[in-house]
């Protein structure tokens, strides 16, 4: 049960502990977090299970471990590891270009980034259990994060204010499945958690996804980039704690550090965008 | 009757909505100073870690504290109970420390021995009560003023003393409202 809570990168035992002092309500075991990632260039693939099972010792919070999109024999392992979530992640470099995993066939749960209504639904369709936005990874960048809540809230507004004799082709033109379109029509939001991802690096980014609607916050380069992940790590919790509340943000927000070094989007090539991987 | 709700993470808007169709007033709670005028506090599921960090950061236990002293119910689910407990076993984290049990966390395993079972809650009426547990806690050893309410597989998984209720399970997330209707009643005897 991770609502309203911040999940976080780590690579280390040391730094999985550094996260649950801070009050992070889950720890994404990683070899490398995103922005080195996105540096070394090459395949990025599954963790050694070695460093999962350490920081799974370390830590009485969930542990989560990344799979490459497609690749079910990845997630089948983390699956027999025991770790307590699996993204299906576009960090990682895709292993199937047509087909994510069907995640229906796996008692773990699943979590998978989306840039819009029709590929949340896709993902739930298949079985992910929890959303969270796709942004763009490695960049302390939040505008393609901020992009992708706003464009999943406002299609969800739409689809409110579509009459029931309309909702299968809205359903054929956004690529989803009907029944999905009708029940989130029903509930005014997605059937399961809508967490944000992919550029967040201070206390003002998490408390703007969550002011923008968001159920919670992955962050990933960000803390473990940054000068004093210790105080950052705390701050970013406490930020999303009281994502309303300014007179609490300015506090936490300061003397933390030089944030993460950012990225320009436009810098990066399309080609090279994470989140262009999966469909 | 208005009941708060713990709103630093977790399962609270389905605590929320259960109560609000039991009929109750709603505040989902952030601050010490907004205990004040509440006639019951839930204490929903999510990391015990994590909600008693920020519980002792924002000053919210002193506030927790005296409202059960003051006899007013307090209902623990989940991570909820574990937060009630005084002691759990293996670690040092912040506890309210408000019941005498001793709790063991993720007692079940981790998330994929999650599971949903129907339990027999007499306080409840025959009718099996369906539970859902999730990386759930168990309550290991109980002090002499503590009320079995129900066991499963022999192993205490609900509990009251005096003002004070505690489950392993979720009840917010099924469609049956009797153990949120138990606790309103606790609230209305007050």
């Amino acid at each position: 049960m991770q609502k309203g809570g911040v999940i976080m990168d780590v690579t280390t035992p040391e730094q999985a502990k550094i996260a649950e002092e801070a009050g992070a309500v889950a720890v994404m075991a990683l070899e490398r977090v995103p922005a080195d990632i996105r540096a070394a260039g090459g395949v990025a693939r599954m963790a050694d299970p070695e460093v999962i099972l350490r920081i799974m010792d370390a830590v009485t919070i969930p542990v989560m471990a990344k799979a490459r999109i497609g690749h079910f024999v990845e997630a089948q392992i983390l699956e027999a590891l025991g770790v307590d979530y699996i993204d299906e992640s576009e960090v990682l470099t895709p292993a199937d270009e047509d087909f994510h995993i069907d995640k229906h066939r796996f008692t773990v749960p699943f979590v998978c980034g989306a840039r819009n209504l029709g590929e949340a639904l896709r993902r739930i369709g298949e079985g992910a259990a929890m959303i969270r936005t796709k942004g763009e990874p490695g960049t302390g960048n939040v505008v393609e994060a901020v992009r992708h809540i706003r464009t999943v809230n406002s299609e969800i507004r739409k689809l409110a204010n579509t009459p029931d004799d309309e909702l299968m082709t809205f359903a054929k033109n956004i690529a989803a499945p009907y029944e999905l379109v009708r029940e989130v029509k029903k509930l005014g939001r997605l059937p399961v958690v809508n967490f944000a991802a992919g550029g967040i690096a201070t206390p003002a980014d998490a408390a703007l996804m969550m002011q923008l609607g968001c159920d919670g916050i992955f962050v990933g380069s960000g803390i473990f980039k940054s000068r004093d992940p210790k105080a950052r790590a705390k701050a970013i919790v406490e930020a999303t704690l009281h994502y309303n509340d300014p007179k609490v943000l300015a506090d936490v927000s300061r003397g933390l550090g030089e944030a993460m070094p950012g990225l320009e989007i436009a810098s990066i090539r399309r080609e090279e965008r994470m989140q262009e991987r999966g469909w | 009757m208005k009941i708060g709700v713990l709103n630093i993470q977790g399962a609270v808007s389905e605590h929320a909505d259960m109560l609000r169709r039991c009929g109750a007033e709603v505040a989902l709670i952030k601050r010490p100073e907004q205990l004040a005028d509440l006639n019951g506090l839930i204490i929903p599921g999510g990391e015990s870690t994590t909600i008693g960090k920020l519980v002792e950061r924002f000053g919210l236990g002193p506030a927790i504290k005296d409202m059960a002293a003051a006899g007013k119910p307090i209902f623990g689910t989940c991570a909820g109970l574990i937060l009630l407990s005084g002691k759990v076993a293996g670690s040092e984290q912040f506890l309210l420390g408000l019941m005498d049990v001793t709790v063991a966390r993720n007692a079940f395993g981790r998330q994929r021995e999650s599971f949903e079972t129907d339990l027999d809650i007499p306080v409840l009426g025959a009718h099996p009560f369906r539970a859902v547990f999730i990386r759930a806690p168990l309550i290991l050893g109980l002090g002499e003023g503590v009320e079995v309410l129900c066991r499963h597989n022999g192993r205490v998984v609900a509990a009251r003393q005096g003002n004070l209720l505690a489950t392993s399970f979720h009840p917010e997330l099924t469609d049956d409202e009797r153990m949120h209707r138990y606790f309103l009643a606790m609230a209305k005897e007050q």
